[in-house]
Order: structure tokens, then C-alpha cells, then sequence
């Protein structure tokens, strides 16, 4: 049950991400919101294991090793996407 | 089916020349400390096809001795040794071409480029053998971060600006695809293609991850109309980079969504083959006739990448059979993608080389190319043919099996569309060539000879493939069904 | 009780992030999205995922929160993608928000009950492993290549950010503060902070074989620690060309390819761990993948070089 909830929460999470995502057109807001509807995926993944919880483990270890893999991913896209902003955002200057 | 570490070397040679590139920065030209990785990485892809064709069996390898579920596999069928074929060959033509042994970009360029291009190669490698639904994130993944560094390389404001649109349209991609495989998971706790091949129900949890990771797949191989990053990208990275990008790098997403709706769960033809379809012969139409507008060449060759992606989305309704690898339609597909990776890496390094030789790369003042570059001109001209799909020539064969598959389904709008595709190429082609045969004396900087072949090897590639005969292709059809690995042999 | 505690964290969860989305202010948005990570860490530790919880605080919350604060910081006008959206547009929004939401949550109650699991396989091989932490294990042995690669997209993206970095700046290092000095208050958190860090980072890295935590906690911890330093002055940015950086990136992918290839002869398998031998391996190989790890993630929230070292 209390997995559910937690479900049901990643789900909203999803839904204000993108609601964020549309509705701010600057670049820094739009990456925020990808990183909340990044959380609220990930949320998914730890809902499926934990309903998984099997073997006296409290949750399938494969997802929660896969969001692990997953949260470093989605850091190293933002650390690319700010990188291009801060160059956009810097003054003109030759290459 | 033959267990083989080749899959895991064609993997991990790139990333080794990557630490090798990061470890020899200080003495050694990048190129030079690339060459031999690219070498070895052509290799090991001729060879794993050769082993391939001549045993009818597909690569396999278990990573760590795990069988699926728990563990991953590589394997490389027919169609991922001949994509690996594919890539190996337009690496190495890109790799000739942007070998400049004087002191021409900078450090960065040059460096970042080396380094980059290995890492293409090995995500593409990785994207074509995987086995698993993660695995598949974590290669296009690989290929995302590549490729958008690749699209910065220049550095002015609007190669930025493009990047920064294809991160965000990539990224989008990403979290739908992840969100796809969050629900698979939660379904059947299993990711590998084979087990899930044997337990898949088409239910609405099933269908619902598969929409998801469709449309995120969709975003990153700019099928219309998720289309709008493309041509920006792709004609504001510098040449070599928009050959990678253009013949492989939109490649990868559209061979998993192959491998969803063919190895994961086949479904007799439905909603979803006709939606595809649909979008792809609305990407042919509406792209081609954008191709048409353009002033500068190499957006006119983004746009033309669209059009042409669009090719490969009207074989879903066309392999209705019970095994759609023995269809023509899957022969044309495949082959249209192999022919327009050949054809568009040789039209765009033909562009990189007409812009390095006039300083510019408008059409309309193409005039007097014809003699003083005939080399590059040859090579972009019979690039052109494939696009348009005329004989002789990769894209003509593909072309055709799609529409005989057409007409064959009665899907008459679709063969309507692949005609009127081919009528539109023409158009952008040849008005492109007409201005390069018009008179005219530009002063032209020398651009080495070498380069300019490598550009004409990769237009024969596409028409090479014009001579394949006209039936399913057996090599496409090597390793099919998918069947689970039971047990280590 | 337990659903009692999922509504105290799920609800200040989507608290913060409406507040993240709707507040005008991006510096606020940004201080939210700290406070965000905070509370979805606790969530992780609810669902039974302390490794998450770890990760999520250190990485998702802690170093994304760090770069996008920085960035905010050094933007100096914002960079637009769009027109700012009208009220049409904000109702549609949220109606298409309500809509994936309501899906979505539609979708996860329809998953199978019992739920299918992998717990139990990844459980049995374990005594072979020489490790108890079967998150550890899955991350090491059976999705070993999922890791190796993921080391791979880091470097990648090192290799990118420094692309993206001007010709000028190339070989030079990232510039902690382009304006005036760190803030007494900052070098005096660092003086205070650095030290018991270190302990806690060694300790996360020990117990990671058996309990919850690993290399990549603790060099997340390392990271921040390090970044601390650069930001309060005590320590030097990785110089992004330089010998040791290279060295330092390059040898995670490369002990972990090595030890992959020692499989092959040993236990016969391609990042096979051979049984006696297993356990020193698994550490050595995640010692040399920490100090990769490291020097990336601080790479990657430093930005890229921008200045001659006087070389």
C-alpha cells in the first residue's frame, strides 16, 4: 500500500515536471523540471521493486541497481546541458 | 548459434582507444593515437560478418557467464553484423576524410573529434548487439552525449542553440524510453528481448511501455513530426560530424523500435504499423518538398535526412508474414537504411569538402564545381541517385522491394508516396547538381585528393548495393526468431 | 503507520515540486529543488532502498542541485527557448499534466499481483561473489557491462563538456569563482566539513560490499568534498588536459576491461569474477573505478577549462 502511494506520487511527479517543462521557456527552469520527472521515473523503478520484495529482500535489487545507473546518467546530462548554457549565456566571444 | 567474444571486442576496442586518446593527449596527435583503433574496430566488424555468413549463425556472448534474466547478452544477427558493416565502413571513410595532417583545427576540435568519433562507434556497436532494454538506454545514451558534443564542436552561437534544442528533444526521448522499460519491468521482471519474446501478452501495461518507448525512440531518430532538432543539428556540426550523425547515429533508435515490434512482441498488423507508416510517408512528403526550399547545401541534406528516415518507418505494415524477415519489406527497409547511410555520410562529406574548396556552401552559387572539383562532384552525384532511387543504386533496389511490398499488401498509398518521394529527391538533387555544372570560375582552395576519394568510396558503397538481387536478403534473415539462451553452452 | 509515513513524505514531495515549478523566482526554484532531493532521498529510504537513498542524495539532489545553483550563479543573462507561456497554454499544460498523471498511476495499479520478481536469483549466487549486498551485486557481476558503459557515458561526457569549453580555455582549468573570493563563512564549512567527510566517505566505501553504500556513495561524497575545497580556495581544479586527469579517467574503464579479460582466463568468462579470488578483485576494480568516478563528477560540476595555466 504504502508502495502504491509512492507510485501514485512519481506519477504526479511526472505530470508537474511537465507542466513545468511546457510552460517555462527558459532553459534552467526547463532542465529543473526535467529532473523532476527524471525523480518521478525513477520513483517507478523503485515502486516495481519494492512490490518485487522477495527472498527476505525488502526489493528486487535489479531496478534499484538500474536507477542507481540511471540518477548517473541523468546527472552527467544535465552537467552537459549547463555546460552549453553557461556558453550561451557568456558573452560573444570567437571559439 | 556461436559463442564469440567478437561482440564484446567491437564494444570495448573504441572505448580502449578513448582511454588511450585521454592518456597520450600530451604527446601524441589524437589522430595518430585514434588510426589504430579505427583499424582494428573495421576488423573486428568485416570479420564478425564473414563468421556470421559463413556459419548462418548468429555471434553470442554471455557477459560474466549470467544467462538472462539476470545477466546480459551480446549477440550479433545477420542484421546487427551488417549494420556494424555499415558503420565500420562510413567511420573509416569519415575518419580519412577528416585526417589533416597539417596543422589546421584546434586543439580542441581535433582532439574532442578523435575522441568522439570512437565513442559514436562504440555506442553504435553496443546499440546494434544489445540484447537487453537498459542495456539499450545506456547506448543511447552513449550516442546522445556523442553526438550533441559533436553538433557543439564548431562553437558559434547557433551550432550552441542546436545542440542545446537536440540535448533537450534526446533527453525528452530518454525519460520516455526509461519510463517504458520502468513498466516492463514492473510486468515481467525481465528486460532481455528473448524472454520477454516468449512471455509478452499485447495487454495494456505491455502496450502502454512499448507506445512510450516508441514515441521516446521516435524523438531521437526525428521521425516527423518530432522531427524540428534535426536539421539544425546536423547542418551546423562540421562535415565529418554530420556524416556520423546523419548516415548512423539516427539509425540506432529506429533499429530498437525494429527490434520492439519484430523480436519483442510481433503482432499480426495493426494500429501501431499503420500509425508508423503513416508518419513516415508524412516525414517523406513534407520533408522533401522543405529540402526543396533550402538555400545552403547542407541544410538541404538535413532535411533530406528526414525524408529518407521516413523511408524506413513504411516497412512496419509491410512484412505481414508470420516471419516478416522473409518478407521484401524487411529487405527493403534494411537496405534503404544501409543505402542512405552510405549515400547521406558521402553527401555530407562531399558538402564539407565543396565548402572547404569555396569558402561557402550556398547553391546557388555552385557554378563552375563541375571542373574544378570533378572527383567530389562524381561522389555527390552518385550519392543522389540513391536518394532519388534511381538505377543503379542502393536506394533504387530498396525503393523498389518497398513498393512491390506495397503494391503486394494493397497498401496503395504507400507505394503513391515512395513514387512521389523519388519525384521530390529528384527535384533537390539535380537542382543542386544543375547549378554545379553551370559555368562559372570561383577561385577554389585545394582540397587533397585522397579526401576526395574517400568520399566517392562511400557513394560506390551505396551503389554496390544496387546488386544484390531482388528477394529477401539471407544475410538479413541470419538469427531469426530470437530464441532464448538457455544454457552456457 | 507505514502508509502514515509514505503520506508524510509523498505529500511535502509534490509540495516541493509544485513549488519548484510554479514559484517565479529561479533562485528559489533552486533552493527548492535541494529541499526536493532531501525529501526524495527519505522516500528512497522508505522504499526499502537505502543504495538509492545514497545516491540520489549525493548525485540527484546534492551535485545536480550544486551545478545548477553555480550555473544560475555565472549566467549572466538567462537563455530563452520560447515565448513565455499565456494563460491558453498554462490551462493545456495542466490538463495534459492531469491527464499522464491520472495514466500513469492507472497504469502502475494494473501491474501484475504478485509482482514478478529477480530477488530471489540475485540472492543465490552471492557466497560465490564474496559480497552480501546484492544491489552491490547486480551492479558488479550481473549487469557488470551496464556499469563498465556507465563509466563510459561519464567519461563521454567529460570529453563533451570539454568540447563544448572555448579554444582558449583548452588545457587550462575550470575558474571556481569568475568574480571576487569564496565567503569566510565557506572556507570555514570546508575547514569543518573536509575531514569528517573523508572518515564517512572510507567507511561508505568499506561496508559497501555488504551493506548499503559503494563506490559510487562514496565517491559522490569524495566529489563534493573535493568540490568544497576548490570552491573555498584550499584545493586546485583538475587541470582539464592534464597528465594526471587523464591518468586518473582513464584507469576506472581500463582495471574494470583488465579484470574483465583476467575472467576470461580464470573463471572462463568475459567479467566473470573467479570464486577464491573474487572479493579482492571486486575491490580493486571499484578503487580504480571510485578515483575515475571522482575526478568526473568534479569535472562535470566545475564546467570546462577557461583559463592558460601559465604552462
Amino acid at each position: 500500500m504504502s508502495a502504491t502511494l509512492f507510485g501514485l506520487a512519481g506519477a504526479a511527479l511526472v505530470g508537474i515536471g511537465l507542466f513545468g517543462l511546457i510552460v517555462h521557456p527558459t532553459a534552467l527552469r526547463k532542465l529543473l523540471a526535467f529532473n523532476l520527472v527524471g525523480a518521478g521515473v525513477f520513483l517507478v523503478f523503485g515502486v516495481v521493486a519494492r512490490r518485487a520484495a522477495a527472498a527476505g529482500l525488502a526489493g528486487d535489487p535489479v531496478p534499484q541497481a538500474i536507477v542507481i545507473t540511471g540518477i548517473v546518467v541523468a546527472f552527467a546530462a544535465t552537467a552537459l546541458a549547463a555546460t552549453l548554457l553557461a556558453r550561451l549565456s557568456g558573452p560573444e566571444e570567437e571559439p | 548459434m556461436m559463442v564469440s567474444l567478437l561482440p564484446v571486442w567491437a564494444v570495448l576496442t573504441p572505448v580502449l582507444g578513448l582511454c588511450a586518446l585521454l592518456l597520450c593527449e600530451r604527446w601524441i596527435r589524437p589522430e595518430r593515437v585514434a588510426a589504430p583503433f579505427v583499424g582494428l574496430s573495421l576488423y573486428l566488424s568485416l570479420s564478425m560478418t564473414y563468421q556470421v555468413m559463413t556459419s548462418q549463425a548468429p555471434l553470442v556472448y554471455a557477459l560474466g557467464g549470467w544467462l538472462p534474466p539476470l545477466g546480459l547478452t551480446l549477440r550479433a544477427d545477420g542484421v546487427g553484423v551488417f549494420l556494424m558493416t555499415l558503420t565500420a565502413l562510413v567511420m573509416t571513410g569519415v575518419a580519412v576524410c577528416a585526417w589533416t595532417p597539417s596543422e589546421g583545427a584546434s586543439s580542441r576540435g581535433r582532439f574532442s573529434f578523435w575522441a568522439l568519433l570512437l565513442a559514436l562507434w562504440s555506442a553504435l556497436n553496443l546499440a546494434f548487439t544489445a540484447q537487453d532494454l537498459f542495456n539499450f538506454f545506456v547506448a543511447l545514451e552513449m550516442l546522445s552525449f556523442a553526438a550533441v558534443a559533436l553538433v557543439a564542436l564548431d562553437g558559434t552561437r547557433g551550432a550552441l542553440v542546436a545542440a542545446l534544442r537536440y540535448l533537450l528533444f534526446a533527453l525528452a526521448g530518454s525519460i520516455l524510453y526509461l519510463l517504458g522499460v520502468g513498466l516492463i519491468y514492473g510486468r515481467y521482471a525481465v528486460l532481455d528481448l528473448a524472454g520477454l519474446r516468449e512471455i509478452a501478452q499485447p495487454d495494456t501495461v505491455t502496450l502502454a511501455a512499448l507506445a512510450l518507448m516508441t514515441v521516446g525512440l521516435m524523438a531521437k531518430t526525428a521521425l516527423f513530426p518530432l522531427h524540428l532538432w534535426l536539421p539544425p543539428a546536423h547542418a551546423g556540426a562540421p562535415a565529418p560530424a554530420s556524416a556520423m550523425l546523419s548516415a548512423l547515429v539516427v539509425k540506432a533508435p529506429f533499429l530498437i523500435i525494429l527490434r520492439l515490434w519484430v523480436d519483442l512482441l510481433p503482432l499480426p498488423a495493426a494500429a501501431p504499423q499503420q500509425i508508423m507508416a503513416g508518419l513516415g510517408a508524412a516525414a517523406i512528403l513534407v520533408c522533401s518538398v522543405i529540402a526543396l526550399r533550402q538555400q545552403r547545401l547542407k541544410l538541404m541534406i538535413a532535411y533530406s535526412t528526414l525524408a529518407q528516415v521516413g523511408y524506413l518507418f513504411l516497412m512496419f505494415p509491410l512484412m505481414p508474414g508470420p516471419a516478416p524477415w522473409q518478407d521484401i519489406g524487411w529487405t527493403g527497409g534494411l537496405l534503404q537504411l544501409a543505402s542512405h547511410g552510405f549515400a547521406k555520410a558521402a553527401m555530407f562529406l562531399a558538402a564539407g569538402l565543396i565548402y572547404e574548396a569555396l569558402g561557402h556552401d550556398r547553391v546557388a552559387e555552385l557554378g563552375g564545381l563541375a571542373r574544378r572539383q570533378p572527383v567530389t562532384l562524381a561522389a555527390f552525384a552518385i550519392a543522389g541517385l540513391s536518394l532519388m532511387g534511381l538505377p543503379p543504386s542502393g536506394g533504387f533496389i530498396a525503393k523498389l522491394l518497398l513498393l512491390t511490398a506495397a503494391v503486394e499488401a494493397g497498401a496503395w498509398w504507400i507505394a503513391a508516396v515512395i513514387l512521389a518521394g523519388g519525384i521530390l529527391a529528384a527535384f533537390y538533387v539535380f537542382r543542386a547538381l544543375g547549378h554545379a555544372l553551370a559555368d562559372g570560375d570561383p577561385p577554389v582552395a585545394p582540397v587533397a585528393l585522397y579526401r576526395q576519394g574517400a568520399v566517392l568510396a562511400l557513394a560506390l558503397c551505396a551503389l554496390a548495393i544496387g546488386f544484390v538481387p531482388l528477394r529477401p536478403f539471407a544475410l538479413l534473415a541470419i538469427g531469426r526468431p530470437l530464441e532464448a539462451l538457455e544454457a552456457l553452452p | 503507520m507505514t502508509e502514515l509515513l509514505a503520506l508524510t513524505l509523498a505529500l511535502p514531495l509534490l509540495a516541493g515540486a509544485l513549488f519548484i515549478v510554479a514559484t517565479a523566482s529561479t533562485r528559489a526554484a533552486l533552493f527548492g529543488f535541494f529541499a526536493f532531493g532531501l525529501f526524495l532521498a527519505l522516500a528512497w529510504v522508505a522504499l526499502d532502498a537505502v543504495d538509492v537513498a545514497l545516491t540520489e542524495a549525493a548525485i540527484g539532489g546534492g551535485a545536480t542541485g550544486l551545478l545548477l545553483l553555480r550555473l544560475n550563479g555565472r549566467m549572466r543573462h538567462p537563455v530563452s527557448l520560447g515565448e513565455p507561456a499565456g494563460p491558453r497554454l498554462k490551462i493545456a499544460a495542466g490538463l495534459l499534466a492531469a491527464l499522464v498523471t491520472l495514466a500513469l498511476g492507472a497504469l502502475l495499479l494494473a501491474l501484475p499481483e504478485p509482482a514478478p520478481s529477480l530477488a530471489a536469483a540475485t540472492v543465490e549466487p552471492l557466497p560465490t561473489l564474496g559480497i552480501g549486498n546484492p544491489v552491490a551485486a547486480v551492479l558488479i557481476a550481473y549487469r557488470a557491462l551496464d556499469t563498465l558503459l556507465e563509466i563510459v557515458v561519464l567519461l563521454i561526457a567529460v570529453v563533451g563538456l570539454r568540447a563544448l569549453g572555448t579554444d582558449r580555455g583548452w588545457g587550462g582549468r575550470p575558474v571556481p569563482w569568475p568574480e571576487g573570493g569564496p565567503s569566510p563563512a565557506l572556507v570555514f564549512l570546508a575547514r569543518l566539513l573536509i575531514p569528517a567527510g573523508l572518515v564517512f566517505a572510507a567507511y561508505l566505501f568499506w561496508v559497501g560490499a555488504d551493506a548499503p553504500g559503494g563506490k559510487f556513495q562514496a565517491s559522490t561524497l569524495l566529489a563534493a568534498l573535493w568540490l568544497l575545497a576548490i570552491m573555498a580556495g584550499l584545493a586546485p581544479a583538475p587541470s582539464s588536459g592534464g597528465r594526471w586527469t587523464g591518468r586518473a579517467l582513464a584507469i576506472g574503464p581500463l582495471a574494470f576491461i583488465a579484470a574483465g579479460a583476467i575472467g576470461i582466463a580464470a573463471a572462463g568468462s568475459f567479467l566473470a569474477w573467479p570464486e577464491p579470488v573474487a572479493k579482492p578483485m571486486i575491490i580493486a576494480v571499484e578503487l580504480a573505478l571510485a578515483v575515475s568516478i571522482v575526478v568526473a563528477l568534479v569535472l562535470l560540476v566545475a564546467g570546462p577549462p577557461e583559463r592558460e595555466t601559465g604552462r
